[in-house]
């Protein structure tokens, strides 16, 4: 079957089946940020936004993404960037394995929590695992990034 | 020093974050066929009969690979330099399969469902055989789970298959007996560790396709891509040379992909069909069919006068390698080798025992292997001692430990598999680490602990020592070229898998090169195109790997003075790293000279290699200090805060160093605390997906306090020990002894959980 | 998971007419559990087109629709009043934001898993569901009756009563299910306990509510008492998460911080 959906505001037509999923349909489709962790929705390393909420595309049937706005980190490159550098400034750079998801979730925290206490960033943010860093470097980098309001 | 030891980016995580290709399966060929294993349902047994009729008709199915397709030649997946400490008791694949999760066969089709309709057809008869579950009856137990006879040690390790013992060792220093018979006080406890898996959150993958010339080109995920191409090429008998291993991006490793993993069946299928062919693990493969953490029980007897001086160590160790013998002696050596030397002036130390096979999950490499499983039994031991003792166990560290200058008859004893090499620490800031983490944790004001209703809140600590890699066996290499317009490319065989090596290592030739970070493009690994290195472990690579960079930069920077000095026409040239001056004042810069031995006079490209081995292995050292609340009624646990103090020489690129420290103590306190192994009983793993092995979330750790007290390390690139794995020692036994200081209560078994706990506090008040 | 065909049901006897035709075919909520619970389907039913995921006031209630995700239902102000947002806390504190943004309180509901942090909650409010065939049920007639299994969940109501509330997680880390989950609320004056992930479903610790609520007042002696009531009543087991008897031990300790929050109680 054919299903329509926008990706990083680019409207794209996917074949698929009923039982695929978004993560593969998008990384068959040349997104490969987006990545595989975990197989039973633990880790966020597969999270997308989809019509702007961080969801993980492992869970999501191609089905259902129909007629959605599907963000990867691909299209939201400029505050990539910008979490990117912070996170340079933090040392929170490991693996990267996670990242580009983290990147998203954080993104999408910024435009739905109006100054978080560093308990309610970790409480947004504790879907997404990391076994590098031990997550303090990237949360000091996350509430630079937070504060930052260029 | 202006790069070294300075805020410094990654090189690579802006790139990566913003969702670059950067890793294995990013890079597979899309007509990749798909290679899928049936996996052992049981824990022991021998394979009687394959039936793939049905599965080979299906459209899409290439071919089905039993044991019967591969000659019987053993290996061992541990990714070790050659020959390997490890027992070669593994075949690609066997008649026999050993644990739940063990390799029965493979199936090769154009996509994963085909492959898993195929799975499904396919009928194995099993001749079901007694399985060896629980590890303290392994040795002489009726099943033998290494009968075959090509099993063997390539030198002696102490390998017993027939009693299913994989490795045994045996040392001493003095008389440990008569020591203990003449102690005023002895303590003597048994303390046992679990079966901790890595979880790097991308999974092994491996990837393969023939190139142009005919040749076998491996995209992998691992930490040793030369080790890998030489055991690929024993296990399968290519040549070396038809065989080029790429290491792209590595999700993070941890030790549990220094091995192989389906590395031999995906080069076996693309070499044997010409095609592309990939294997990406499940996550439930990934924690039933790689490795774990070697499982341990360890009985420490501590001897001391009545002052507090520990007179003698006596430590038997038990270790459970699972169904193959990757490792098993390496890590049992490393139990003491890299913990008894912390209290090195006891009159005697004997360490001891066997690692013996099981059905289970075979053990592997894991970031601070045998350390940390040796550091909790010895770290809960001497708090215990003390208690004895009626000494507090700061100052009974502070009188017993390791100091500079001194030394440990235990270096010359006990290497990793072989004898060890004598050395004197030039370096050794324990005491500052000491003293500075009892104030940044207020050890004086919370020790033991303080009631606060229904919390009480607590403190406890530990000491703990690495090494900066293997001495005379690890070698790393690099090689530096010089670019027109006056860049450099650093070519290096040590494996990037995360933990920023390609940063600190550009870095370290950046500032031998007098030059910044952007004229410094390094490259991470390529069998066809950088040089050896033995791959990222046993905290090797700054030391090791930034040795050779230093070389190699020291002797690039030799090979620009030549030609400058040519050019110049002068016998004294300066360099600052953008400018050469004679003494007459004549110049020219890098660039002009870069281009002009390019393009125009006497042309040539210079390209320097050089290799370092080392001849000692400078241990880092830290204190770890945790403090806790717990609840008194529930036994739940908070942790509060974790201050680090770490002496690791320079460090290299501090904000990265903090990191390798920081995410050390987070898995070791997912050790400490959280993750349970379970099996079943008929073997099968129970805790192999993230929704039952807990690894701690954010949520779980409140603060972390990383600081590194100053130390340089002659031997050292810019006088740097290693880091890697120093971070994830201390927290079993700093917790431990928290747990302790708050509520009298020894938990010696790991994890500590609040089941243990509490079910402790409950036993505690009935008695 | 194998799925034969995706059917975006236009209205509800669509989907139920789908949901009886054959056994193998099932309404898809957010699907977050769908991969762990279903091997193959034959037709995936999707309400997505029906309007049921609104949360409106009507009368004295709040009305949740069955496809309300969890993330809707922590950001909502209404809720996040109701009973000390026990049912905010308890949907916040499942998994991480990701899945809260698919995973439905129709799903959650419909699923009776037992680790389900939901229903505690649910089962000490005036929570009633209402079906598409059957009409509206009490919570605990859904919970003792399988026949609801093949009828379509079209929205939760919960009396928007003036209360005090109490839930408590026990987890092995933040990401985990529970080990043992409590709520408790008092409204009017009468304590309403339920004790869940036991491992068993939630279930109202009945025995211990007509105990508490027959006294004319409470101190440690009577809490303890009813905290000792709740461990005999309520079955408790062990399973890889915890023991029986930490499990019992926790709910003594929770019932018992449970009744002092909602009734204010200080030593």
């Amino acid at each position: 079957m054919k299903i329509k959906m926008t990706v990083n505001n680019q409207v794209k037509i996917f074949e698929c089946e009923p039982s695929d999923y978004l993560l593969d349909t998008l990384r068959n489709n040349n997104y490969v940020s987006v990545r595989r962790g975990c197989d039973t929705t633990n880790c966020g390393v597969c999270t997308v936004l989809m019509d702007g909420k961080p969801v993980p595309s492992c869970s999501v049937l191609t089905v259902q993404a129909e007629g959605k706005q599907i963000t990867t980190v691909e299209g939201i490159q400029e505050e990539a960037e910008k979490i990117g550098n912070y996170f340079g400034e933090e040392g929170a750079d490991q693996c990267g394995y996670c990242n580009p998801s983290l990147a998203l979730t954080v993104y999408a925290m910024k435009k739905e929590l109006v100054n978080p206490t560093i308990k309610e960033v970790k409480k947004y943010l504790v879907g997404n695992l990391c076994r590098c860093t031990g997550y303090i470097s990237q949360e000091r980098a996350i509430m630079k990034y937070l504060g930052d309001k260029s | 020093m202006k790069v070294v030891n300075n805020l410094t980016h990654s090189v690579d995580g802006l790139g990566i974050l913003k969702g670059r290709a950067a890793y294995t399966d990013d890079l597979a060929d899309k007509n990749s066929l798909i290679v899928k294993v049936l996996r052992s349902p049981h824990a022991y047994a021998k394979i009687v009969k394959i039936d793939s009729e049905e599965a080979l008709k299906l459209p899409g199915i290439e071919m089905v690979l039993t044991h019967k397709d591969f000659s019987r030649v053993p290996f061992t997946r541990a990714g070790q330099g050659y020959p390997e400490p490890s027992p070669h008791d593994k075949f690609v694949l066997d008649e026999y399969v050993r644990y739940v999760g063990d390799e029965v066969l493979a199936v090769v089709g154009s996509d994963l469902a085909v492959c898993e309709e195929a799975l499904a057809l396919i009928k194995v008869e099993y001749e079901l055989l007694e399985p060896v579950l629980d590890f303290e009856k392994a040795i002489d137990h009726k099943s033998i789970i290494h009968p075959e006879p090509e099993a063997h040690e390539m030198f002696p390790i102490g390998f017993e298959p027939l009693r299913n013992i994989a490795a045994s060792y045996h040392m001493h220093v003095g008389d440990v007996e008569k020591t203990l018979s003449e102690c005023d006080v002895v303590i003597e406890e048994t303390f046992f560790t679990q079966a901790q898996a890595h979880v790097m959150l991308e999974p092994h993958t491996v990837n393969a396709r023939m190139d142009y010339q005919e040749r076998l080109v491996i995209y992998n995920s691992t930490q040793t891509p030369y080790h890998m191409r030489r055991i690929i090429s024993q296990g399968l008998n290519i040549p070396l040379s038809k065989i080029r291993v790429i290491k792209p991006r590595v999700g993070g490793g941890f030790g549990g992909k220094q091995g192989i993993h389906g590395e031999m069946l995906v080069a076996y299928v693309t070499y044997k069909t010409g095609k592309a062919a990939k294997m990406v693990y499940t996550r439930k493969e990934v924690f039933e069919s790689s490795y774990t953490r070697h499982p341990m029980k360890m009985k420490v007897t501590l001897g001391a006068d009545k002052s507090g001086v520990l007179k003698a160590i006596d430590f038997h160790c038990l270790s459970d390698t699972g169904a193959y013998g990757e490792h098993a002696l390496t890590v049992f050596m490393v139990v003491g080798s890299k913990v008894l030397p912390l209290y090195n002036k006891v009159d005697s130390v004997r360490f001891y025992g066997d690692v013996v096979y099981t059905n289970h999950t075979p053990a592997g490499a894991y970031r601070g292997y045998g350390a940390i499983q040796g550091n909790f039994a010895l770290e809960s031991a001497v708090d215990m001692l003390c208690v004895k003792l009626g000494m507090n166990p700061i100052e009974f560290r502070q009188l017993n430990m390791m100091k500079e200058t001194e030394t440990s008859p235990i270096f010359e004893i006990m290497g990793e598999g072989t004898a060890g090499t004598a050395m004197i620490m030039e370096t050794c800031k324990l005491e500052e680490c000491v003293e500075k983490g009892m104030k940044l944790i207020d050890w004086n004001d919370k020790y033991p602990s303080k009631d606060m209703g229904n919390k009480i809140k607590s403190v406890g600590m530990a000491i703990a020592m690495q090494g900066s890699g293997i001495p005379y066996i690890d070698m790393g290499s690099a090689t530096i070229k010089l670019n027109d317009d006056g860049f450099y490319n650093l070519l290096v065989g040590a494996t990037d898998i995360g933990q920023g090596s390609d940063t600190v290592l550009a870095q370290i030739a950046a500032e031998v090169l007098m030059t910044t970070m952007d004229k410094i493009v390094i490259y991470s690994s390529d069998t066809d195109l950088t040089p050896f290195d033995c791959g990222a472990y046993a905290s090797s690579t700054t030391y090791v790997s930034g040795n050779a960079v230093f070389k190699a930069a020291n002797d690039m920077l030799e090979a620009i003075l030549v030609e400058a000095r040519r050019i110049l026409k002068s016998k004294e040239v300066e360099f600052d790293g953008v400018l050469f001056t004679n003494e007459l004042g004549e110049t020219i810069s890098l660039i002009d000279l870069s281009n002009e031995i390019t393009y125009s006079e006497d042309q040539k490209q210079l390209s320097v290699t050089s290799s370092y081995v080392g001849h000692k292995s400078p241990p880092p050292f830290m204190a770890g200090f945790i403090e806790i609340d717990i609840d008194k009624e529930t036994g739940e646990v908070d942790i509060v805060n974790y201050v680090s103090v770490v002496d690791c020489g320079t460090t290299i690129n501090p904000k990265l160093a903090e990191g390798q420290v920081d995410g050390g103590i987070v898995q070791g306190l997912g050790m400490a605390m959280f993750e349970n192994v379970q099996y079943s009983k008929k073997g099968a793993l129970i805790s192999n997906s993230l929704m039952t092995y807990k690894i701690p979330t954010r949520v779980d750790i409140n603060n972390l306090t990383t600081v590194f007290v100053d130390s340089y390390e002659e031997s050292g690139p810019f006088g740097a020990k290693s880091v890697g794995e120093i971070g994830i020692d201390t927290p079993p036994a700093a917790l431990a002894n928290a747990v302790y200081n708050a509520l009298g209560i020894r938990i010696k078994t790991l994890p500590i959980t609040a089941e243990k706990i509490l079910l402790a506090i409950k036993a505690k008040e009935r008695n | 998971m194998k799925v034969s065909e995706y059917i975006k049901a236009k209205d509800l006897n669509e989907a139920y007419e789908l949901l009886r035709e054959d056994r193998k075919n099932y309404i898809i909520a957010g699907g977050a559990w769908l991969k762990l619970s279903v091997k193959s389907a034959n037709k995936l039913v999707s309400l997505d087109a029906l309007g049921l995921d609104k949360i409106v006031v009507l009368g004295d209630s709040i009305e949740i629709g069955a496809l309300c995700t969890l993330g809707q239902i922590e950001t909502n102000e209404l809720i996040k009043q109701l009973y000390d947002g026990i049912l905010v806390q308890a949907v916040s504190s499942i998994m991480g934001v990701n899945i809260r943004n698919i995973a439905t309180i129709g799903g959650c509901v419909m699923g009776k898993f037992s680790f389900s942090d939901i229903f505690p909650v649910l089962e000490v409010m005036d929570t009633t569901l209402v079906f598409h065939k059957q009409g509206e049920v009490s919570l605990m007639d859904f919970l003792n009756n399988p026949k609801f299994e093949k009828d379509i969940l079209v929205k939760i109501k919960i009396k928007n009563n003036l209360g005090k509330g109490f839930f408590k997680k026990v987890a092995i880390t933040a990401l985990d299910f529970s080990v043992i989950n409590i709520a408790c609320s008092k409204t009017d004056g009468l304590f309403s306990l339920s004790v869940g992930s036991t491992p068993y479903i939630a279930s109202p610790c009945y025995k211990a509510m007509d105990y508490i609520n027959c006294l004319s007042d409470i101190n440690l002696e009577s809490i303890k008492e009813c905290a000792n009531k709740v461990v005999e009543e309520i079955k408790f087991s062990s399973n890889n998460r915890a023991s029986k008897e930490y499990r019992e031990e926790l709910a003594k300790v929770y019932i018992s911080r449970g009744i002092k929050q909602v009734s204010n109680y200080e030593n």
